[in-house]
């Protein structure tokens, strides 16, 4: 498909340039200047809770190492809301639930009781290694008042106008070329228009143009003619293969999925590796749709978003839907944080629809040759929506076969063979081309 | 200069005076067009909601709608699980080790499952697992997804639910209770501890109660003797790798006497070694696998194998026994000879059901003190009383029975006076019957009950006394079924499930073993103890049996198919298109008869134009019924006996084109597989799809290469005597066909290379790689028309050759002799006596796939590259690439391209289980389902060589030494299939491919192939 490729771009070349020619984009000039600095977020929510006397900004590490993977501050999860903690119970009691809450519920202390029934009766990690001074310095943090959601607000139009900052576009450059061109030909034609004034009045006679316009004698050439048809019918001939070569390729295809799950927020913002959720792709031919169980392994203690994470395109509130649309699915029930039992699939619109005839296997490609998910997905972390990025034709199978290496260190498979072919071809390094890769049989059957 | 002629448009036109010529000189048409009326119904006009411009711009907005709806890809959703089973990874399959009995067929199996469906039945090769699958038990992966298959529990023929169900049959068996009334429970041998005990706790809670065992095809005669000698009620389990002599009289062990399973034994002494192997003789009256086997097979009427059978004991045992005049005196007495001084090498079998016969077997392989003969770990797969069965008709008709719980069987359809057991059923309070299908007895019971297939069932099996083996799940229950042993928990009032049952039951059988460890395994191999030793009037036994008269008509054996069994999964597209290995007939049964017989009665058999295969009709009469079938000349058929499948004929629950056949049961009067008949010819031709037309070698010695142990032992050093390379001309020389070459030839010595060995000694023709080849590869079954315009899709198939002589020795041997066109030895005359087998003929079974040759005559015809040649020895078919010019086919000299005819999926025309969704469940995932237009044929298991490949890449390993499989070389348990890598000198197929006996087929054709086979020695 690489005579594919250059047709489409030159294709989208022609198209370019004669828009550019036909239409004269006026594009705006005027920047967007960045507003001043928005407020730090955190000053809005400055003001520490001096009574408590901890720290909050060493409470904050502590609890995000140590709390949040069952608490939250303002939200009920596997434990407790947090903000505020202080004002229910007193310092000493906390520091003892925190060293070890069950001795506290086995001594029948009536508050502990309560809130062990309360939740589950799911034991707490006892948390012997932190001080008193740390659990004063996460107090600190819970007592902290809750952000006002301006600040983010405030904070968000900076971040636009960062993006927009990309340095002078192309298009001006164009546009400016455009201009000079369009000047040129208007001063052409002004000179041409004194020229011939200043002949006039000179009384030179400019002689008349013949009679026979451009277009008659381009008719009355039959060599011409025929030339030209013959280009116009090649070089129909030759977009409508390129047309016809693209039926059934879908690249770029981004279906509108049930629910709205981003590759940016998990894969980039996270991190996540892509086996972690994609674990089939390690040992199968397919490399699996996760099941909503994997997506509960974190997402039990993910009811929201960050304020962090919305982007102007999409609100935090969207993002919480969505999780709300996965516990929907799953059947988890966020108030009393229990399976409800009912379930719903969740009907994915598949993207990379390999034909049937084709045999493509996952682990050959991800385990044993240790290729990046991203040579064949894209910056699948920077997709909000994910879609086909590569066009998954023949063409492009075989491009790749006929280039890559094959990574035969360390894997006793290839050490017999490798010796071999390598003395066969003379080279060091095996294409999977000279493996066999391009054997029909390989993939199809 | 012009010409005057005249032309005209109709002979109207001659007519001066016509008024219609006159009417339309001027008017186009002769009538006047009511155009006007038309436009003056301006009422009509102007009410119709479509005006012409609209009807054009829907006419233009469908096209341009339908035109770029076209350009669009459809929509493919993909639905994970919710909660994803640990075990599942989406796209790996999981194997589960299970074992099977379904009263006929028993074996211990691994059950290859895809996302939780059960897709494939392979053979579990732990230590302990005695039996491999046949072929009817690796279709039985496709009858668990037969969409006729009783779903809900029915009262009265209506839907209704099992609790409903349950509280009748409760309410009955109380009732029997409380008056005193028989309760029956019918069952097939089950052979499962668990279930026998449940049974014996259910007798317990209702002393009125009764077990009825009933075996559909009766061994009651062998089970009889072993009962009187030993007493204990089950067959003995032969060894037969332990037997250099075995004489079998009337026993197909290599089909399904006694249960069958003992050829992976038998081939064992087949293969010839050192200059040895096994004598085999036979005596039998139908043409069967282990006849075509032999060493040295006699045709003989059943009442002379029961004079022969007295003769050999009398010879072994020294005891005077007078004999009358007995056929073919010499083989017996020459048998019974080298059988007694085999002495403990010896065995004879044999499957006269005749009580006193089986005693003289039992006395026979005493006296030899036969190692193969053995009364430790004996069969349990058998039980049937023919006795009991008889006593229980009886009961029902004379409405002494109460209530009858049936399972397993369906005596209406089995029974030789099967309506008079479904008129008895009216007498019955209360009929129940536990059924796969709502066959012929399920459907007039008064409760149906569905029983769920053994793949979704929890059970434990003991095949043979001491093995234990577990039965386990391996999808969900498709329907709302019940099984039988719930059934009996839930009326003894046991809460357990049938599952905790098994496991608390299980303790005496583990071993040592845990529990899970058993289900892991699927089998625990125990130690049995041998039966006391016993001992029986043998003599009586020999005097009765030497007093047995020859029938005055026919004698009419019935048999079971090697493809149907009893009849069970009759409707099993694969086992019905599974052509017999003898007579190469699929959709079928029919009357084999002997070509003297046949001549007498005028029945013949002819090839019509269309390359079929037609037959006479014949009206076989048994007592008071008489039947219509259609008639196959068998080669080998004793004359004066004819045969007769049963299994057949079968029309409840089956799909219109299963419905093929004639019942043969209804002639298996007293359990009696040999009957009195008449025969008369019939009017009318019968089609019968026949996938092999020709029916003898010819002599052609390069297809199959046959020697005697003799000449092989003799000249071992010389194999060009008895293997010989073919010879052609270059340059006008002669040299071995192997020298020359069209083609250079790749450096092969890389990498993997596969090669397929396939010894034809080993060979039985069983079928089971058939099977196996359709389960794994998905093979289109097409149908019965189909077939007979020689169109199956089979990959593999299993030519089965005749000879025209006595011997392919004496074919080969008439052919070099022919001599001139005329005369005794003209060849004019000659090949035409050749292509008429023998009246008993040597046998040989071929199997025949795609040979993977190195200079394929395919891939040089493709106009399109869709064949071509991997580096690993595969030819390889990229279906996608194929248009279906079939030069391919054209120029294969072995003719294994299969091309489709038709789409033989998702469609009506042809309704087999890929034409529905339950069906197309046990589709392979991993191989195309091929369209319309394209050409097929075996990939070799390319699928299976590049999953082993990919796992060893995954683990960082080499492959294995014989990690390589295919399906059929996986299914083949007698060792005639190998596969692997002949590049790993360590591989069996890599010896295989040094062995004196190998060759390859059509070798004169210079093709390379990558299957070779053995030369075929028998030990005449």
């Amino acid at each position: 498909m690489k005579k594919m490729g250059n047709h489409n771009s030159i294709s989208r070349k022609i198209v370019f340039s004669l828009a550019l020619m036909l239409t004269f984009s006026f594009t705006s000039f005027s920047q967007e200047t960045p507003p001043a600095a928005a407020a730090d977020p955190a000053a809005a929510s400055a003001a520490p809770a001096a009574a408590t006397g901890g720290d909050p900004v060493a409470g904050k590490a502590l609890f995000n190492a140590n709390c949040a993977a069952c608490h939250n501050l303002d939200k009920k999860m596997t434990g407790p809301a947090l903000r505020g903690v202080s004002a229910k119970y007193d310092k000493e009691w906390i520091y003892k639930w925190v060293n070890n809450s069950s001795a506290l519920i086995k001594s029948g202390d009536a508050k502990a009781i309560k809130i062990f029934e309360e939740f589950n009766k799911s034991v707490m990690t006892a948390f012997p290694q932190l001080s008193t001074t740390d659990i004063d310095n996460i107090i600190a943090y819970t007592d902290e008042k809750k952000a006002e959601p301006a600040a983010a607000v405030a904070a968000l139009p900076g971040k636009g106008a960062d993006a927009d900052q990309g340095g002078i576009s192309n298009d001006v450059i164009l546009g400016a070329l455009a201009l000079v061109m369009l000047m040129l030909v208007v001063m052409l034609f002004f000179v041409n228009n004194v020229l011939t004034k200043v002949a006039k009045s000179n009384n030179i006679e400019v002689p008349a143009k013949q009679g026979v316009s451009l277009w008659q004698a381009f008719a009355k050439n039959q060599f011409l003619v025929l030339v030209a048809s013959i280009f116009l019918l090649l070089s129909s001939g030759y977009f409508v293969y390129g047309w016809m070569m693209q039926v059934g390729v879908d690249q770029d295809y981004a279906p509108i999925q049930p629910i709205h799950y981003s590759h940016r927020i998990h894969a980039g913002s996270n991190g996540i590796d892509c086996k972690y959720c994609h674990s089939a792709a390690r040992v199968s031919k397919n490399a699996g749709i996760p099941s909503l169980n994997v997506c509960m392994n974190c997402h039990k203690n993910i009811a929201e978003v960050a304020d962090t994470t919305a982007t102007p395109e999409y609100s935090k509130a969207f993002y919480d839907g969505e999780i709300q649309k996965l516990y929907d699915a799953v059947g988890w029930d966020k108030a009393t944080q229990k399976y409800t039992g009912k379930t719903k699939p969740v009907k994915w619109v598949r993207i990379h629809n390999l034909p049937d005839f084709a045999y493509f296997n996952h682990s050959q490609h991800v385990t044993v040759a240790g290729i990046e998910c991203q040579k064949c997905h894209g910056p699948v972390q920077e997709y909000e929506i994910q879609k086909q990025f590569a066009p998954l034709t023949m063409g492009w199978c075989i491009k790749c076969h006929r280039e890559t290496d094959v990574k035969m260190e360390g894997n006793a498979y290839y050490t017999k063979i490798h010796e071999e072919l390598s003395k066969k071809y003379g080279v060091d390094k095996l294409t999977a081309a000279q493996m066999g890769g391009l054997e029909c049989g390989k993939c199809h059957y | 200069m012009s010409s005057n002629k005249k032309y005209w448009k109709s002979v109207e036109e001659l007519n001066e005076n016509s008024s219609i010529v006159e009417t339309l000189r001027n008017n186009e048409f002769s009538e006047p067009i009511p155009t006007d009326e038309f436009l003056s119904d301006k009422e009509s006009l102007s009410s119709s909601s479509t005006t012409r411009r609209d009807f054009l711009k829907y006419v233009g907005f469908s096209t341009a709608a339908a035109t770029l709806a076209a350009c669009e890809g459809p929509v493919h959703k993909s639905i994970p699980y919710v909660l994803q089973p640990e075990q599942i990874i989406p796209g790996v399959a999981d194997y589960f080790a299970t074992s099977m009995f379904d009263g006929f067929d028993f074996a211990n199996l691994l059950v290859k499952s895809r996302e939780g469906r059960p897709i494939k039945i392979e053979n579990n090769t732990i230590a302990g697992a005695k039996f491999t699958a046949n072929a009817r038990v690796h279709a039985s992966v496709l009858s668990l997804y037969d969409n006729t298959r009783l779903k809900v529990t029915k009262v009265d023929q209506k839907d209704a639910t099992w609790a409903a169900a349950d509280m009748k049959i409760k309410a009955s068996l109380a009732d029997a209770k409380a008056k005193g009334g028989q309760v029956v429970l019918l069952t097939n041998t089950l052979a499962s501890p668990s279930t026998e005990k449940l049974i014996a706790d259910f007798i317990a809670q209702n002393p009125n109660a009764k077990h009825v065992v009933y075996d559909a095809v009766s061994e009651s005669a062998a089970l009889d003797a072993f009962e009187a000698v030993y007493g204990e009620r089950a067959l003995v389990d032969y060894d037969f790798s332990k037997a250099n002599t075995i004489v079998s009289v009337g026993a197909d062990f290599l089909g399904d006497w006694q249960g069958g399973g003992y050829d992976s034994g038998y081939a064992q002494g087949r293969i010839p070694q050192k200059g040895k192997m096994s004598k085999h003789y036979q005596f039998e009256a139908n043409m069967t696998l282990s006849g075509a086997a032999a060493d040295k097979r006699v045709p003989m009427k059943v009442a002379d194998q029961k004079l022969a059978l007295v003769k050999i004991y009398s010879i072994i045992t020294g005891s005077a026994v007078s004999v009358g005049k007995l056929a073919n005196e010499d083989v017996v007495v020459k048998a019974a000879q080298q059988l007694k001084a085999a002495g403990a090498k010896g065995l004879l079998v044999s499957g006269i059901q005749d009580k006193n016969a089986q005693l003289l077997v039992l006395a026979i392989n005493q006296a030899l003190a036969s190692e193969a003969f053995s009364t430790v770990g004996t069969r349990q797969i058998r039980k049937g009383s023919d006795a009991k069965v008889t006593q229980l008709l009886a009961d029902i008709n004379a409405g002494s029975v109460h209530t009858l719980i049936m399972s397993g069987v369906n005596p209406v359809y089995t029974l030789a006076n099967g309506k008079a057991f479904a008129q008895g059923l009216k007498k019955v309070k209360l009929s129940v019957a536990f059924s796969l299908k709502e066959d012929e007895t399920a459907s007039v019971t008064n409760i149906a009950v569905p029983a769920p297939h053994y793949l979704e069932s929890w059970n434990d099996l003991m095949l043979t006394k001491g093995t234990y083996s577990i039965v386990q799940p391996t999808i969900r229950p498709l329907f709302s079924s019940k099984q039988f042993q719930e059934g009996l928990l839930s009326w003894t009032g046991n809460a357990a499930s049938y599952y905790d049952y098994i496991k608390a039951n299980s303790g005496a059988y583990l071993n040592g073993l845990t529990w899970n460890k058993a289900v892991h395994d699927g089998v625990v191999a125990g130690v049995a103890s041998a039966a006391s030793a016993g001992s029986a009037d043998f003599s009586a036994a020999a005097s009765a049996l030497a007093q047995s008269k020859p029938l005055a008509n026919f004698e009419l054996v019935l048999y079971t198919k090697t493809g149907m069994g009893d009849g069970q999964q009759a409707n099993n597209p694969w086992l019905q298109e599974f052509p017999d290995p003898i007579t190469r007939v699929s959709w079928d049964n029919y009357l084999t008869v002997s070509k003297a017989d046949a001549e007498k009665l005028g029945l013949k058999n002819e090839i019509v134009a269309n390359g079929g295969l037609d037959g006479s009709y014949a009206t076989v009469k048994v007592g008071a019924t008489s039947i219509t079938v259609p008639v196959i000349v068998q080669p080998g058929q004793a004359v004066g006996t004819i045969g007769l499948a049963l299994g057949y004929g079968k029309t409840a629950a089956l799909k219109e084109e299963m419905q093929v056949g004639v019942n043969a049961y209804a002639l298996y009067n007293n359990f009696d597989n040999v009957q009195s008949a008449s025969v008369d010819k019939a009017d009318g031709t019968h089609e019968f799809a026949c996938v092999q037309s020709q029916k003898t070698l010819m002599g052609r010695g390069d297809i199959i290469k046959e020697t005697t142990l003799t000449v092989f032992t003799a000249k071992f050093d010389e194999p060009e005597v008895w293997n010989p390379t073919p010879m052609v001309s270059l340059d006008h020389k002669e040299v071995a066909a192997t020298s020359v070459d069209l083609w250079e030839s790749f450096d092969r010595s890389v990498g993997h290379h596969f090669n397929l060995s396939i010894d034809l000694n080993a060979c039985t023709g069983c079928g089971a790689c058939v099977i196996a080849c359709h389960a794994e590869n998905n093979v289109p079954v097409v149908g019965k028309s189909e077939v007979r315009r020689s169109r199956d899709m089979h990959w593999l198939r299993i030519d089965r050759y005749y000879s025209s002589e006595e011997t392919f020795e004496g074919d080969n041997k008439k052919k070099e002799e022919f001599d001139g066109l005329f005369g005794e030895k003209g060849s004019l005359g000659g090949f035409g006596q050749m292509e008429n087998p023998s009246d008993n003929p040597q046998v040989v079974f071929q199997p025949v796939m795609c040979q993977h040759c190195n200079h394929a005559p395919c891939e040089t015809v493709c106009p399109v590259a869709a064949t071509s040649h991997g580096r690993q020895g595969q030819n390889q078919m990229a279906y996608n690439r194929c248009v279906g010019t079939r030069y391919c086919a054209n120029n294969c000299p072995y003719k294994v391209r299969r091309f489709n005819w038709f789409l033989y999926s998702k469609n009506n025309e042809f309704d087999f289980h890929m034409n529905d969704d339950l069906g197309r469940m046990v589709v392979n995932p991993d191989v195309n389902v091929r369209s319309r237009g394209v050409m097929e044929k075996c990939s070799m298991c390319i699928q299976k060589t590049q999953l082993t490949i990919l796992t060893a890449k995954r683990e960082g390993r080499e492959v294995a030494v014989d990690e390589f499989q295919t399906a059929c070389s996986s299914a083949c348990t007698t060792g005639a299939m190998v596969f692997g890598d002949v590049n790993n000198k360590e591989s069996k197929v890599a010896k295989l491919a040094e062995d004196k006996r190998m060759y390859h087929l059509l070798e004169s054709v210079g093709t390379k192939p990558n299957v070779f086979y053995h030369v075929k020695v028998r030990n005449t």
